[in-house]
């Protein structure tokens, strides 16, 4: 079976981006994992236990329970800007599974309600960091950047839905073969092109900017730190033991 | 008095949060330390020639060490939720005090080393050479963040700017650009023990006098013991504790409480100060050093327990970090956790009625409370989280009648600093002090309008000795401000009950 040259250049493409989204991820994690953590800094009151601290970063992870404290505004963003990436991103599994498994069939419905709610959540939190006039003190090109970024892929995806709706099973048929490696020829509707080409570039940037905050989070010692330390003493890797 | 001269930020009891006023605080520096001190630290007494080569590399060697600097460089999203929480930018109104911008001063130049896409992309990736005026930036801003730990709170991810401050300082420290107090303070305290650098027979001195004061002012005599061998409590505390006011009233109740409860205690005249200023400048092996007299004391001493006197950064050290720098603590009696807090020990003989306390002699005073930062943020007190914020405030409502809390939002662990920790206490950014310390200001002087609150307690040397200096500014008195261990001082009823 031949493949034309647009099949070959978005099939080499898509390896090029996993490859780099997953060799960069774990790189950052194990240069994380590695680095040692000398002295015991949970920002208190902290849990006294391991498992207490599990879920003080599990309720940042899921609710941003920092955030919320900080700036309820930011938060209200933030939480739906994710939660509705997330269910995005799950509804999207259904290009990679077969057969669909019922727990995802079940979020389809959802999924599309994240995707309408995911650009309005963007255009949010662009807003609020070219209003506030501490934000825009410290925003930069990346910050707009990733937004951007972001927007565009959900618009594309919309239109795809809404508008364009070029034939769904071409674009299973590409994207799973992608992922089984039993290709096939890449749907030529341009919309799905930009769509799946600003996803690439989403992957290959990951690692290599602000958005490793996902992995880096369960690394951050302040909040994943038990407060125990006249319980259990902690030791230095670095620093011999004092006599 | 010179009070004039600076612009001291109107009281209104409100907490406004300010538009940005570029390089407000720019002009803002901390001395140079004096070479002898940086000499005798092991730093270079000036800038030295390869300065920028020796900083990349301190600075990756910092990145190895330290998972907390290499995370916070990295994952910082600049979603804003600090901006508006640093007591130096509500202060100065200078954006680069908001913390994500402090932090930023050292990112870019980590971006320029350490990242691929800043090597290759440079401005384009916010990435930026470090030069004579990023340094200068440096020196400028990380001098002016108390490592109080407020944005880390709010932080999504939990960075600490403390972190980053530290690192940034041991970094100018290495290549020779130190500030003098600081240092002073750390050299003071690793070649004399104390911060203050006084010597066993003054401190000795001090204590006499205490002695024959408590004396003339109660009729029983109270001993300050020091150097006692095998006494059952070794008492490390601030040093400012021996001889500044309103440090010494605190000293004065450490000295009531143990005497009440009869229970043999000692200072150490080689281990005279609690306070650890090597944590502020990030250097390890300083604060290992100044936590190791300590150890030297106990071995010497032996006593069965170790109690730590009214000091925030202290405790944080001693709570923290002790067991890692200094312990295990095996010769201490294992019923008793170690260190513990004066204040938990304290409290513990309240709650078991060991102590008789007189209310009404603090009749005069509507107390309210301020936790300090290093306390509240980054230690605990008693068996779960928290302790830190009750067990101080429930040793106030034993000894007084009247007690107010301020604000929600500038107590517990949301808690102001007070504008001078992390190294700052110093005479020269005096104007820095009182512009960090007006949210607090703010807080304390709405209870004042609502409650007539007139005292103002805490347990930390800094925080004592920077509200004496400020609050005349404010136009309130310095006799306001006391220690938790002041009120205790003055409530207990001596020689009525003694023993446990």
């Amino acid at each position: 079976m031949e493949f034309s040259l647009l099949t070959i250049i978005f099939s080499l493409m898509a390896y090029g981006a996993a490859v780099v989204f997953v060799f960069g991820v774990l790189c950052r994690i194990m240069v994380y994992a590695k680095t040692p953590s000398p002295l015991k800094i949970p920002t208190t009151p902290a849990p006294t236990t391991t498992f207490g601290a599990m879920i003080r970063v599990l309720s940042e992870v899921l609710l941003f329970r920092s955030l919320y404290k900080g700036n309820k505004w930011t938060w209200l963003g933030g939480v739906v800007f994710h939660w509705a990436f997330l269910l995005v991103v799950l509804r999207h599994l259904r290009y990679f599974l077969y057969p669909l498994p019922a727990w995802d069939m079940s979020l389809q419905g959802i999924g599309i309600i994240a995707g309408i709610i995911l650009p309005i959540a963007v255009l949010y939190l662009l807003m609020r960091r070219t209003t506030v006039d501490r934000t825009v003190f410290i925003s930069s090109l990346a910050d707009y950047f990733a937004l951007t970024l972001i927007f565009f892929i959900a618009g594309t995806g919309l239109m795809m839905k809404f508008y364009e709706r070029p034939f769904m099973v071409d674009i299973k048929g590409f994207v799973y073969g992608l992922a089984t490696f039993n290709f096939s020829a890449v749907p030529t509707d341009p919309v799905f092109l930009v769509h799946f080409t600003l996803v690439m570039i989403l992957l290959a940037y990951f690692p290599y900017s602000k958005l490793v905050h996902a992995p880096g989070i369960f690394f951050s010692p302040t909040r994943n730190q038990a407060d125990n330390p006249r319980e259990s003493r902690h030791v230095t890797p670095w620093s011999p033991n004092l006599t | 008095m010179a009070k004039v001269k600076f612009e001291v930020p109107e009281l209104t009891g409100e907490i406004a949060i300010p538009g940005l006023k570029e390089d407000a605080a720019a002009a803002v520096k901390s001395h140079n330390a004096p070479a002898k001190d940086m000499t005798d630290l092991g730093f270079p007494t000036e800038l030295v020639p390869d300065w920028k080569e020796k900083a990349v590399a301190k600075f990756a060697e910092l990145l190895k060490k330290y998972r907390s600097l290499k995370v916070f460089m990295d994952i910082c999203v600049k979603c804003g939720a600090c901006t508006d929480k640093c007591h130096f930018y509500l202060g100065t109104k200078d954006p680069r005090n908001m913390p994500v911008a402090r932090a930023e001063l050292l990112r870019k130049v980590y971006r320029r080393y350490f990242t691929t896409a800043g090597k290759v992309l440079g401005k384009l990736a916010e990435a930026e050479d470090l030069t004579r005026e990023v340094m200068e930036e440096w020196y400028t801003y990380f001098y002016q963040c108390t490592e109080c730990r407020r944005c880390s709170l709010f932080c999504p991810y939990g960075i600490d700017t403390a972190e980053i401050t530290m690192a940034a300082r041991e970094i100018m420290d290495t290549v020779g650009l130190g500030a003098k107090y600081p240092l002073q303070t750390i050299n003071k305290a690793i070649t004399i023990g104390n911060n203050l650098g006084m010597p066993g027979p003054a401190i000795r001195s001090t204590l006499d006098f205490m002695e024959e004061d408590v004396k003339e002012q109660t009729g029983v005599p109270v001993k300050f013991p020091m150097d006692v061998k095998g006494a059952d409590v070794l008492l490390i505390t601030p040093s400012a504790d021996f001889f500044a006011t309103p440090h010494v009233e605190s000293l004065a109740g450490y000295a009531k409480v143990f005497h009440q409860a009869g229970i043999s205690w000692t200072l150490s005249s080689y281990a005279s100060e609690a306070g650890n200023f090597g944590m502020f400048n990030g250097n390890y092996e300083h604060m290992r050093k100044i936590a190791g007299r300590i150890k030297v004391a106990i071995n010497e001493l032996k006593p069965k327990r170790l109690i730590h006197g009214e000091c925030g950064h202290a405790w944080r050290v001693a709570y923290s970090f002790w067991n890692t720098l200094i312990g295990p603590f095996d010769s201490l009696d294992p019923k008793y956790p170690a260190p513990q807090h004066i204040c938990e020990f304290t409290y513990d003989l309240i709650n078991r009625g060991a102590l008789k306390l007189d209310k009404t002699a603090n009749d005069d005073f509507v107390v309210t409370f301020h936790d300090s930062c290093n306390v509240a943020r980054a230690s605990r007190m008693g068996n779960s989280p928290g302790g830190q914020f009750e067990i101080p405030r429930a040793i106030i409502r034993a000894t007084c009648n009247k007690f107010v809390d301020m604000h929600p939002d500038t107590i517990r662990e949301k808690t102001f600093c007070c504008g001078a920790g992390g190294g700052l206490l110093a005479d020269e950014i005096i104007d820095l002090r009182i512009k960090g310390v007006m949210p607090r200001m703010q807080a304390y002087k709405a209870v004042k309008d609502s409650h007539g609150a007139n005292f103002f307690a805490l347990i930390c040397a800094i925080c004592k000795a920077q509200f004496t200096k400020v609050f005349p500014y404010y136009g309130y008195e310095m006799e306001e401000v006391g220690g938790v261990h002041q009120l205790v001082s003055r409530a207990i009823v001596l020689g009525g009950k003694e023993g446990i």
